[in-house]
């Protein structure tokens, strides 16, 4: 069994400052790196002889706009080890200014899609994927819809005032 | 043909022409959109070399309904009615998943005996979805009874979800905090009934496949995946574990008292259709055993957690009781906040892993809300699995994937 201490400590060990705001939400070891690190992260927890952290459960994005200092979008990664049934979850913080972050679909074929979803919603791209295109969405989409500054309803509407409902 | 070849035959004289080079041309077929036998708007277009298929491209997204999205502008109740709709199949599974991610940053713990309830309910679920994709499998393949036989059990699963929400096929069952009706009389009634009457016929219906000899040459090696494939194409639930792979949320990390239950967790061997059919069918054996045991030791105690801001005073003291309206007003207006907090809850689905990754921000919506949709992910994995083999058995590998459209475009 693995724990979340042990685990956070070999990866400082080996990868010094570009690990940092280690947290423990609900249980789960979370920590952030640069999209430097990213590649060989997941390979180092793949290929180490005790994590085996081996699956990728899921990739998302996540947009956070008007922070200080510009770390607008956030790409997360979870991953399980079967072995040790230990799960980890992996933080990239993207300026919006530069939306770029390496592939990972060399490392596992599941990221193919995820990747494509998330530049799908957040427009994040995706450097060295084999097919960046839209997913879910039509091709001919000009925006990302899950950005937040794209309002779910159509804000030209002017017989439903959010206010009112405390929106 | 050349031009002069067309020609010789629009006049009639059909002689042999020695200069007619018959080169191997490939053919684009689109499976899809529209196809009775992909059970679900999706297309894949196939590059074809007679009946051959060496390429494939999938296009998903036909009946995206933007669920994330929506779901970050509607407090927590009002999600739970777009998560009936990813897996249609077995939503219930999708309810109480949700539910169990919302309880967890919540910090609400669930009596016992909705715990029980919940995975009698989800357990149904699962057959349900089970014999939704066995069923339809043996279709594909051209043998209708064995569907005729086991589709009556998924409608009497129905009529024991209406007991339980009122609804049949988008459920919307249960509430954050527990259940929101015990098991009724007549709820307890066809729950038994089905334990009684429903493994007779599925011992039928696995008579008429599982040594058939024309469903095994339809089904076995075909479409298969290797472990190391599956787990690297994030391959979860019956998929995964018809490739040896002995992976299952229920008993990783148990959720709502399932490691009270002694199941097995069968595997298959070379991850191929029969596999796969193998692997479900098992599984609704072990459902029925979880549910009998959920059944035998079903607690004594109340079916919802303590937890008045949360969960939905039941309607009768609604009526009655100023504190009951005032809540209830307040959950169904969405006045409640949720804790700050970032969660991620798994539950075995019919499919697979279904997580759910919730950030909450403090406010009354999730302030980003993601689901796992196991269908999404292992579906990319369809062209590798069929590349090679000829049309009617890439039908077969599809159907017995379990791709339930909208699962895989939210």
């Amino acid at each position: 069994m693995l724990s979340n201490q042990s685990v956070a400590e070999e990866i400082v060990k080996k990868f010094g400052d570009d690990v940092y705001d280690f947290e423990e939400p609900f249980g789960l070891l979370t920590l952030t790196t640069t999209r430097e690190q990213i590649i060989p992260m997941l390979e180092y927890l793949k290929n180490h002889s005790d994590f085996k952290i081996g699956f990728l459960t899921d990739i998302t994005g996540v947009h956070f706009p008007d922070t200080t200092p510009a770390t607008e979008y956030c790409v997360v990664y979870h991953l399980h080890s079967f072995i040790h049934n230990f799960r980890i979850r992996i933080k990239v913080f993207l300026a919006e200014a530069d939306l770029h972050i390496p592939t990972v679909s060399e490392v596992y074929a599941s990221a193919n899609w995820m990747e494509r979803e998330t530049f799908d919603f957040f427009g994040i791209i995706f450097d060295g994927h084999p097919n960046l295109t839209r997913i879910l969405n039509m091709e001919e989409m000009d925006y990302h819809p899950m950005r937040r500054e794209y309002p779910l309803e159509d804000p030209t509407r002017q017989d439903k005032i959010d206010a009112l409902f405390g929106r | 043909m050349t031009e002069a070849n067309i020609a010789k035959t629009n006049s009639g004289t059909l002689v042999k022409d020695e200069s007619v080079q018959y080169v191997n041309e490939l053919t684009t077929l689109n499976l899809g959109p529209t196809h009775p036998a992909t059970h679900g708007i999706f297309q894949n277009v196939l590059t074809m070399d007679g009946e051959k298929i060496i390429a494939g491209e999938q296009t998903v997204g036909y009946i995206h309904r933007a669920f994330e999205k929506i779901a970050e502008r509607r407090p927590f109740y009002q999600i739970t009615t777009l998560t009936d709709r990813m897996n249609y199949c077995s939503s219930p599974i999708n309810n109480m998943g949700w539910h169990m991610t919302v309880e967890k940053l919540l910090g609400v713990e669930v009596p016992k005996r909705a715990q029980y309830i919940r995975v009698i309910m989800m357990e149904l679920a699962r057959i349900a979805d089970h014999i939704v994709c066995n069923g339809i499998l043996g279709v594909d393949t051209g043998a209708f009874t064995g569907f005729l036989y086991i589709y009556e059990y998924r409608e009497k699963i129905y009529e024991i979800y209406e007991e339980m929400c009122g609804a049949r096929l988008t459920t919307n069952m249960g509430r954050v905090g527990g259940m929101e009706r015990d098991l009724s009389k007549e709820a307890i009634r066809k729950i038994n009934e089905f334990l009684k009457t429903f493994p007779p016929i599925l011992k039928e219906f696995e008579r008429l496949f599982n040594r058939n000899r024309i469903f095994m040459d339809r089904t076995i090696g075909v479409g298969g995946i290797s472990a190391e494939r599956a787990m690297s194409y994030g391959f979860t639930g019956p998929n995964l574990r018809a490739a040896g792979v002995d992976y299952d949320v229920r008993v990783m990390n148990p959720y709502s008292s399932y490691e009270d239950f002694k199941f097995d967790i069968p595997v298959g061997q070379h991850g191929d259709t029969y596999d796969r059919f193998m692997v479900r069918n098992e599984e609704i054996w072990q459902s029925l055993s979880i549910i009998e045991q959920a059944m035998k030791n079903l607690p004594e105690g109340p079916h919802f957690a303590d937890a008045p801001e949360y969960y939905l005073p039941p309607k009768q003291e609604v009526y009655r009781s100023m504190e009951a309206l005032i809540y209830h007003f307040k959950i169904v207006m969405g006045e409640i906040d949720a804790p700050v907090g970032e969660v991620y809850h798994a539950v075995e689905g019919g499919n697979g892993e279904l997580g759910f990754y919730l950030i909450s921000d403090g406010g009354r919506t999730p302030y980003r809300l993601h689901f796992r949709r196991p269908c999404f992910i292992y579906y990319q994995a369809y062209p590798e699995m069929c590349v090679g083999s000829t049309i009617s058995d890439a039908i077969v590998t599809m159907s017995s994937l379990n791709v339930i459209a909208g699962e895989l475009d939210a």
